[in-house]
Protein backbone atom coordinates (compact mmCIF):
# COMPACT_ATOMS: atom_id res chain seq x y z
CA UNK A 1 0.00 0.00 0.00
CA UNK A 2 2.28 2.77 0.97
CA UNK A 3 4.95 1.52 -2.03
CA UNK A 4 1.92 2.33 -4.54
CA UNK A 5 1.27 5.41 -2.43
CA UNK A 6 4.83 6.27 -3.36
CA UNK A 7 4.55 5.45 -7.48
CA UNK A 8 1.61 7.58 -7.30
CA UNK A 9 2.29 11.54 -5.57
CA UNK A 10 -0.62 13.28 -5.09
CA UNK A 11 -1.09 15.09 -8.50
CA UNK A 12 -0.70 18.29 -8.52
CA UNK A 13 -4.17 20.46 -10.56
CA UNK A 14 -3.91 20.63 -14.37
CA UNK A 15 -3.60 23.38 -15.65
CA UNK A 16 -6.97 24.32 -18.36
CA UNK A 17 -5.79 26.38 -21.36
CA UNK A 18 -7.89 28.27 -23.63
CA UNK A 19 -6.57 29.87 -26.98
CA UNK A 20 -8.44 31.72 -29.91
CA UNK A 21 -6.69 29.38 -32.14
CA UNK A 22 -7.64 31.03 -35.54
CA UNK A 23 -10.64 33.34 -36.00
CA UNK A 24 -13.28 30.85 -35.98
CA UNK A 25 -11.99 28.15 -33.85
CA UNK A 26 -11.49 28.44 -29.85
CA UNK A 27 -9.28 24.93 -28.00
CA UNK A 28 -9.59 24.22 -24.10
CA UNK A 29 -7.05 22.14 -23.42
CA UNK A 30 -6.26 20.30 -19.67
CA UNK A 31 -4.83 16.77 -18.41
CA UNK A 32 -6.59 14.58 -16.30
CA UNK A 33 -5.05 12.04 -14.26
CA UNK A 34 -6.78 8.77 -15.64
CA UNK A 35 -6.79 6.65 -18.42
CA UNK A 36 -8.94 7.83 -21.82
CA UNK A 37 -11.78 5.00 -20.98
CA UNK A 38 -12.64 6.58 -17.15
CA UNK A 39 -12.23 10.67 -18.85
CA UNK A 40 -14.68 9.44 -21.52
CA UNK A 41 -17.30 7.35 -19.27
CA UNK A 42 -17.90 11.01 -17.21
CA UNK A 43 -18.44 12.52 -20.13
CA UNK A 44 -20.65 10.35 -21.62
CA UNK A 45 -23.28 9.53 -18.80
CA UNK A 46 -25.82 11.90 -18.01
CA UNK A 47 -25.21 11.32 -14.15
CA UNK A 48 -21.54 11.54 -14.09
CA UNK A 49 -22.23 14.91 -16.59
CA UNK A 50 -24.22 16.20 -13.76
CA UNK A 51 -21.60 16.07 -11.30
CA UNK A 52 -19.32 18.44 -12.93
CA UNK A 53 -20.76 20.52 -15.76
CA UNK A 54 -22.34 22.76 -13.14
CA UNK A 55 -19.30 24.25 -10.99
CA UNK A 56 -20.59 24.79 -7.14
CA UNK A 57 -19.01 28.70 -7.54
CA UNK A 58 -21.37 29.16 -10.72
CA UNK A 59 -24.63 28.81 -8.44
CA UNK A 60 -26.03 27.30 -11.14
CA UNK A 61 -27.60 23.69 -11.02
CA UNK A 62 -29.02 21.07 -13.76
CA UNK A 63 -32.94 20.92 -13.77
CA UNK A 64 -32.64 18.47 -16.26
CA UNK A 65 -29.87 16.49 -18.06
CA UNK A 66 -30.33 14.49 -21.22
CA UNK A 67 -27.58 12.99 -23.35
CA UNK A 68 -27.51 10.10 -25.40
CA UNK A 69 -24.03 9.65 -25.94
CA UNK A 70 -24.44 8.23 -29.16
CA UNK A 71 -23.76 8.47 -33.23
CA UNK A 72 -26.82 10.91 -33.64
CA UNK A 73 -28.18 10.81 -30.44
CA UNK A 74 -29.63 14.21 -29.41
CA UNK A 75 -28.49 15.96 -25.68
CA UNK A 76 -30.52 18.57 -23.70
CA UNK A 77 -29.46 20.26 -20.50
CA UNK A 78 -31.46 22.53 -18.61
CA UNK A 79 -29.96 24.77 -16.15
CA UNK A 80 -31.54 26.90 -13.20
CA UNK A 81 -30.05 29.60 -11.44
CA UNK A 82 -31.29 31.08 -8.07
CA UNK A 83 -32.02 34.45 -9.44
CA UNK A 84 -33.58 33.80 -12.66
CA UNK A 85 -37.02 32.53 -12.77
CA UNK A 86 -36.04 31.55 -16.85
CA UNK A 87 -34.31 28.41 -17.30
CA UNK A 88 -31.94 28.18 -19.73
CA UNK A 89 -31.52 25.46 -22.06
CA UNK A 90 -28.65 24.22 -24.38
CA UNK A 91 -29.35 21.54 -26.60
CA UNK A 92 -27.87 19.71 -30.10
CA UNK A 93 -26.82 16.55 -31.58
CA UNK A 94 -23.88 14.08 -31.30
CA UNK A 95 -22.65 14.01 -34.68
CA UNK A 96 -19.89 11.15 -33.85
CA UNK A 97 -19.76 9.05 -30.47
CA UNK A 98 -16.01 7.13 -30.34
CA UNK A 99 -15.78 5.57 -27.44
CA UNK A 100 -12.61 6.39 -25.56
CA UNK A 101 -11.58 9.05 -28.21
CA UNK A 102 -13.69 11.39 -29.67
CA UNK A 103 -16.87 13.20 -29.20
CA UNK A 104 -18.78 15.88 -31.57
CA UNK A 105 -21.45 17.69 -31.04
CA UNK A 106 -23.43 20.54 -32.59
CA UNK A 107 -25.18 23.36 -30.46
CA UNK A 108 -28.07 24.12 -31.99
CA UNK A 109 -29.73 26.37 -28.93
CA UNK A 110 -28.39 29.66 -30.75
CA UNK A 111 -29.49 28.84 -33.91
CA UNK A 112 -26.75 29.15 -37.40
CA UNK A 113 -24.35 30.46 -35.20
CA UNK A 114 -23.82 28.02 -32.74
CA UNK A 115 -20.32 25.81 -32.71
CA UNK A 116 -19.49 22.09 -33.56
CA UNK A 117 -17.33 20.73 -30.63
CA UNK A 118 -14.93 18.09 -30.96
CA UNK A 119 -13.85 16.61 -27.90
CA UNK A 120 -10.74 14.14 -28.21
CA UNK A 121 -9.69 11.98 -25.29
CA UNK A 122 -5.76 10.96 -26.02
CA UNK A 123 -4.51 8.81 -23.23
CA UNK A 124 -0.45 8.88 -22.29
CA UNK A 125 1.10 6.78 -19.87
CA UNK A 126 -1.65 6.99 -16.55
CA UNK A 127 -3.08 10.19 -18.14
CA UNK A 128 -5.20 11.76 -20.59
CA UNK A 129 -5.07 14.89 -22.53
CA UNK A 130 -8.87 16.11 -23.39
CA UNK A 131 -8.91 19.12 -26.14
CA UNK A 132 -12.01 20.62 -26.75
CA UNK A 133 -12.57 22.55 -30.02
CA UNK A 134 -15.33 24.94 -30.84
CA UNK A 135 -15.51 25.97 -34.58
CA UNK A 136 -18.08 28.23 -35.45
CA UNK A 137 -19.23 29.19 -38.52
CA UNK A 138 -17.83 32.40 -39.05
CA UNK A 139 -15.24 34.74 -37.60
CA UNK A 140 -18.54 37.20 -37.14
CA UNK A 141 -20.11 34.02 -35.36
CA UNK A 142 -17.39 33.58 -32.56
CA UNK A 143 -16.67 37.62 -32.43
CA UNK A 144 -20.11 37.72 -31.89
CA UNK A 145 -20.24 35.08 -29.22
CA UNK A 146 -17.28 36.64 -27.32
CA UNK A 147 -18.73 40.55 -27.92
CA UNK A 148 -21.88 39.31 -26.24
CA UNK A 149 -20.26 37.63 -23.02
CA UNK A 150 -17.88 40.86 -22.79
CA UNK A 151 -19.51 44.07 -22.85
CA UNK A 152 -20.98 43.77 -19.53
CA UNK A 153 -18.56 41.85 -17.98
CA UNK A 154 -18.17 37.98 -16.41
CA UNK A 155 -20.26 36.29 -13.88
CA UNK A 156 -21.55 39.07 -12.13
CA UNK A 157 -25.28 38.87 -13.23
CA UNK A 158 -27.54 35.96 -14.15
CA UNK A 159 -27.57 37.53 -17.78
CA UNK A 160 -23.91 37.51 -17.86
CA UNK A 161 -23.79 34.04 -16.89
CA UNK A 162 -26.24 33.44 -19.73
CA UNK A 163 -23.77 34.86 -22.24
CA UNK A 164 -20.84 32.94 -21.14
CA UNK A 165 -22.50 29.63 -21.31
CA UNK A 166 -24.16 30.32 -24.47
CA UNK A 167 -20.56 31.42 -25.54
CA UNK A 168 -18.80 28.08 -23.89
CA UNK A 169 -21.27 25.71 -25.64
CA UNK A 170 -19.28 23.18 -24.45
CA UNK B 1 -2.24 26.47 -30.79
CA UNK B 2 0.56 28.92 -30.09
CA UNK B 3 0.85 30.27 -33.99
CA UNK B 4 -2.39 32.01 -34.33
CA UNK B 5 -1.71 34.27 -30.89
CA UNK B 6 2.41 34.23 -31.42
CA UNK B 7 1.44 35.87 -35.22
CA UNK B 8 -1.19 38.31 -33.78
CA UNK B 9 1.67 39.65 -31.40
CA UNK B 10 4.17 39.79 -33.50
CA UNK B 11 2.41 42.09 -36.18
CA UNK B 12 1.23 44.04 -33.00
CA UNK B 13 4.86 44.64 -32.63
CA UNK B 14 5.44 45.16 -36.03
CA UNK B 15 2.86 47.50 -35.96
CA UNK B 16 4.22 49.29 -32.92
CA UNK B 17 8.08 49.92 -34.52
CA UNK B 18 6.90 52.90 -36.21
CA UNK B 19 7.29 56.36 -34.46
CA UNK B 20 4.48 57.57 -36.30
CA UNK B 21 2.53 54.96 -35.25
CA UNK B 22 3.18 55.04 -31.72
CA UNK B 23 2.42 58.82 -32.33
CA UNK B 24 -1.03 58.23 -33.27
CA UNK B 25 -1.39 55.81 -30.75
CA UNK B 26 -0.88 58.25 -28.33
CA UNK B 27 -2.91 61.23 -30.15
CA UNK B 28 -5.80 58.82 -30.29
CA UNK B 29 -5.49 58.23 -26.26
CA UNK B 30 -6.21 61.87 -25.64
CA UNK B 31 -8.93 62.52 -27.90
CA UNK B 32 -10.51 60.47 -31.77
CA UNK B 33 -9.37 62.12 -34.71
CA UNK B 34 -9.66 62.02 -38.52
CA UNK B 35 -7.25 60.93 -40.61
CA UNK B 36 -6.84 64.26 -41.95
CA UNK B 37 -6.59 65.67 -37.90
CA UNK B 38 -3.65 63.08 -37.73
CA UNK B 39 -1.98 63.91 -41.20
CA UNK B 40 -1.97 67.38 -40.20
CA UNK B 41 -0.81 66.94 -36.91
CA UNK B 42 2.05 64.55 -38.06
CA UNK B 43 3.15 66.44 -40.98
CA UNK B 44 1.95 63.77 -43.98
CA UNK B 45 0.12 63.66 -46.76
CA UNK B 46 -3.02 62.05 -46.40
CA UNK B 47 -2.26 58.99 -48.05
CA UNK B 48 0.29 58.15 -46.19
CA UNK B 49 -1.76 58.74 -42.86
CA UNK B 50 -4.53 56.05 -44.40
CA UNK B 51 -1.39 53.60 -44.62
CA UNK B 52 -0.11 54.34 -41.16
CA UNK B 53 -3.54 54.04 -40.08
CA UNK B 54 -4.68 51.19 -41.94
CA UNK B 55 -1.65 48.64 -40.16
CA UNK B 56 -3.02 49.73 -36.76
CA UNK B 57 -6.37 49.01 -37.50
CA UNK B 58 -5.37 45.42 -39.20
CA UNK B 59 -3.89 44.31 -35.39
CA UNK B 60 -7.31 45.88 -34.05
CA UNK B 61 -4.79 48.78 -32.19
CA UNK B 62 -6.88 51.58 -33.71
CA UNK B 63 -10.82 50.85 -35.22
CA UNK B 64 -11.85 53.87 -37.88
CA UNK B 65 -15.58 55.14 -38.77
CA UNK B 66 -16.31 56.54 -41.89
CA UNK B 67 -19.37 59.44 -41.27
CA UNK B 68 -20.04 61.39 -44.69
CA UNK B 69 -16.50 62.27 -45.84
CA UNK B 70 -14.94 62.03 -42.97
CA UNK B 71 -12.99 58.82 -41.41
CA UNK B 72 -12.47 59.03 -37.36
CA UNK B 73 -10.11 57.07 -35.30
CA UNK B 74 -10.44 55.65 -32.13
CA UNK B 75 -8.45 53.36 -29.77
CA UNK B 76 -9.02 49.77 -30.49
CA UNK B 77 -7.47 48.26 -27.59
CA UNK B 78 -10.39 47.99 -25.65
CA UNK B 79 -11.48 45.09 -28.54
CA UNK B 80 -8.39 43.31 -27.74
CA UNK B 81 -8.94 43.52 -23.70
CA UNK B 82 -12.39 42.13 -24.27
CA UNK B 83 -11.62 39.43 -26.17
CA UNK B 84 -8.89 38.84 -23.21
CA UNK B 85 -11.03 39.21 -20.47
CA UNK B 86 -13.75 36.95 -22.31
CA UNK B 87 -11.35 34.14 -23.20
CA UNK B 88 -10.39 34.59 -19.18
CA UNK B 89 -13.90 33.88 -18.38
CA UNK B 90 -14.26 31.22 -20.32
CA UNK B 91 -11.11 29.33 -19.19
CA UNK B 92 -12.25 30.15 -15.55
CA UNK B 93 -15.69 28.16 -16.27
CA UNK B 94 -13.76 25.63 -17.78
CA UNK B 95 -11.24 24.90 -15.41
CA UNK B 96 -13.89 25.00 -12.73
CA UNK B 97 -15.47 22.09 -14.21
CA UNK B 98 -12.46 20.46 -14.87
CA UNK B 99 -11.57 20.51 -10.76
CA UNK B 100 -15.04 18.98 -10.20
CA UNK B 101 -14.14 16.56 -13.07
CA UNK B 102 -11.43 15.41 -11.44
CA UNK B 103 -13.27 14.38 -8.33
CA UNK B 104 -15.44 12.17 -10.46
CA UNK B 105 -12.13 10.46 -11.67
CA UNK B 106 -10.48 10.08 -8.73
CA UNK B 107 -13.82 8.68 -8.10
CA UNK B 108 -14.22 6.26 -10.97
CA UNK B 109 -10.50 4.92 -10.81
CA UNK B 110 -11.09 3.95 -6.89
CA UNK B 111 -14.11 2.13 -7.90
CA UNK B 112 -12.64 0.75 -10.76
CA UNK B 113 -9.69 -1.38 -8.24
CA UNK B 114 -12.49 -2.31 -5.81
CA UNK B 115 -14.13 -3.62 -8.45
CA UNK B 116 -10.87 -5.05 -10.32
CA UNK B 117 -9.99 -6.46 -6.80
CA UNK B 118 -13.59 -8.10 -6.39
CA UNK B 119 -12.98 -9.96 -9.65
CA UNK B 120 -9.96 -11.04 -8.73
CA UNK B 121 -10.91 -12.50 -5.21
Amino acid sequence: MDARRESEPAPAKNRTTVERKSERELVVTRTFNGPARIVFEAWSKPELLKRWWTPKSYEISFISCEADVRTGGMYRFVFGHATSEQPLEFYGRYIEATPHARLVWTNDEGGEGGAVTTVTFEERGAETLVVMHDLYPSKEALDAAIASGSTSGIGESFEQLDEVLAGARQ
Amino acid sequence: MVQFSQLRFDTSFAALSDATRRGVLEQLGHEDASITDLAQKFHMTLTGMKKHVGVLEQVGLVTTEKVGRVRTCRLGLRRLEEEAAWIEGYRQLWDARFSELDKVVEELKRKEKVDGRKKRE
